[in-house]
Order: structure tokens, then sequence, then C-alpha cells
């Protein structure tokens, strides 16, 4: 009787988290003002809701898949606020665009690790509680989850490698 | 001075203004992305004084931009502005001709201080 073959436990990738949780502490200590604590990273079941606010933001080149920055509600419109100087109120125009510009610059800042080739999408922005986002069906889901004075964010990273990062750089 | 702003995000455009605005007077006109920029610099007599551009933006990037600037126009300071931290990135900008080199996040004073630099090493120059 053939033995039955079963698929290995998507495990969590450390070389792909640390870029990230170190380019949200940047991000938000220097545009932002506000420090960030991270908590332990986790699967994401595939589909399941995110936030309130989320930006997606595209790989291709070298890495593949995507990247949400899903923020609660209130959590968006307090960090979007800090980060532009003034207030924003949740749906105004100038809120997606802060919002979209925050993961822009936190996954930008992680992509140099990532990949050389890599390339990314400009942001997208959805809003709407519970939304669902679809991803990549073969590429685990890691879930950053993060807390700051105003609130909880999660930075969801699905993506694979397809060439390693040189050494060297 | 007369300053373009080129970013696909207007929130990141009105944060640059508030960084040049502590030199003193500017003008400024602004783009989201790297055709409205030609646009824009195609319908401005006497040109910019300063042109901050981004990397990733939609219709023409800054990469782009930055080379079609360039086919005519070698003296105006450009200065990227961008998340694209990788080495080759910087190298393909200089080779395309800007003029410094900025990676977001960035403080105000880091911003500032690059500018600074660029005008006067420009200034210096001629």
């Amino acid at each position: 009787m053939p033995a039955t073959q079963t698929a290995p436990a998507p495990s969590i990738n450390p070389q792909l988290i640390v870029p990230f949780v170190n380019s949200v502490r940047s991000v938000f200590s220097t545009m932002v003002g506000v420090e960030t604590t991270v908590q332990r990273p986790h699967l994401k079941a595939n589909p399941a809701p995110s936030y309130d606010v989320s930006s997606i933001i595209g790989f291709s080149g070298d890495v593949v898949g995507s990247v949400v920055v899903s923020f609660q509600r209130a959590t968006a419109e307090k960090l979007a606020s800090a980060f532009a100087g003034s207030p924003i109120e949740f749906g105004a125009p100038d809120f997606a665009d802060a919002i979209g510009e925050l993961a822009n610059m936190i996954v930008g800042g992680a992509k140099k690790h990532l990949g050389n080739m890599a390339t990314i999408t400009v942001p997208s922005v959805i809003l709407g509680s519970a939304h669902v986002i679809a991803r990549l069906t073969d590429v685990p889901c890691v879930v950053i989850p993060c807390q700051t004075p105003g609130g909880s964010f999660a930075v969801e990273i699905s993506i694979k490698q397809l060439t390693p990062p040189e050494a060297t750089r | 001075m007369k300053a373009l702003l080129v970013d696909d995000s207007r929130t990141m455009r009105n944060i640059q203004k508030k960084v040049l605005e502590t030199m003193g007077p500017v003008e400024f006109a602004e783009a989201g992305d790297g055709l409205e920029a030609l646009s824009v610099i195609a319908s401005t007599p006497g040109g910019f004084n300063l042109i901050l551009i981004d990397w990733n933006m939609p219709n023409m990037d800054g990469h782009t931009l930055v080379q079609r600037i360039r086919e005519k126009d070698k003296a105006t300071p450009l200065i990227m502005v961008t998340t694209e931290a990788e080495k080759q990135r910087v190298i393909d900008a200089l080779k395309a001709g800007v003029n410094n080199y900025v990676i977001k996040p960035f403080t105000p004073d880091s911003l500032l201080e690059r500018v600074k630099q660029t005008l006067s090493k420009l200034k210096a120059a001629a």
C-alpha cells in the first residue's frame, strides 16, 4: 500500500518578517512620530477578514504576491492625521492617500532586503469593515500584529521569493 | 525659488511643501505622475529651481521622468525622493541624471539638508 503524502505545514520564515518589522518601526517613528509595538507573527487563514481599512501593494519580479497593511478605522484616522499633520476623517479624499503612502513606505523599506529585482505596485486602498482580500493560494499569509498608542493595525505578508537576495548587498 | 513636487501622494507633497517652506519663500507646482510633470514643466516659462521626484508613480515613473527631463535640460536640480533603497536603483537614478537621492521615510531635517546640499553644490559649480 503506497504511503500517503501530505503537504508540509506552512511555516513562518523569519527572513521575510524581520525587514517588515524594522520598516514598520522606522516609518512610524520617523514620519508619524509614534512608537510601534510588534507582537508575535502568526499565520492567517485564507480567506479571512482584515480590519476596516487596508492598503494593498503587489510584488513582481524576484518576489511575487502581495502585502496588505490593515488598520482599525479609529487607528487609521489617528495615524493618517498624525502623518499628514492635520486632521483627516475616514473616507475624506486625503484619507486613502495617506494610508496608501504609509503602506508604500513600509513595503518599500522592506523590499530592498527581499530581492534585487523586485518591483512593487502603487498602493490600492480598500475601505469597509470585515472586507476579505483574496491572495495567492499557494503562499501562506503571515500576519504581524502591531500596536501603537492610537490603536492596532496589522501587516499581512503573502509573498514568495523566486530568487534569493544577493548575499553581498 | 520655484519648486516642482512630483509624487502620486498628495499627503507626501504636502509634507515636502512644509519642509521646503522653512527655507524661505517658495512658489510650488505639483504633479501626480511623470506625464503630468512633463506637462507642467512645458507650460512653465523659466522652469524650476528644484524638482523633487518620486520613483513609483502611475502612468510614468520617476526614473523615466528624469531621463525625459535630462534629454533637454541638464541644469535643473533633480532630487529623487523614494522608498526605492536598493543600491542598483540609486545607481540607475544617478546615471539617469538626478543630483541627489533621498530615501523615504525621511525626517524633515534630513530632507532639508539634502536639498540645501544639492543647491549649494550646484551653485558652487556654476
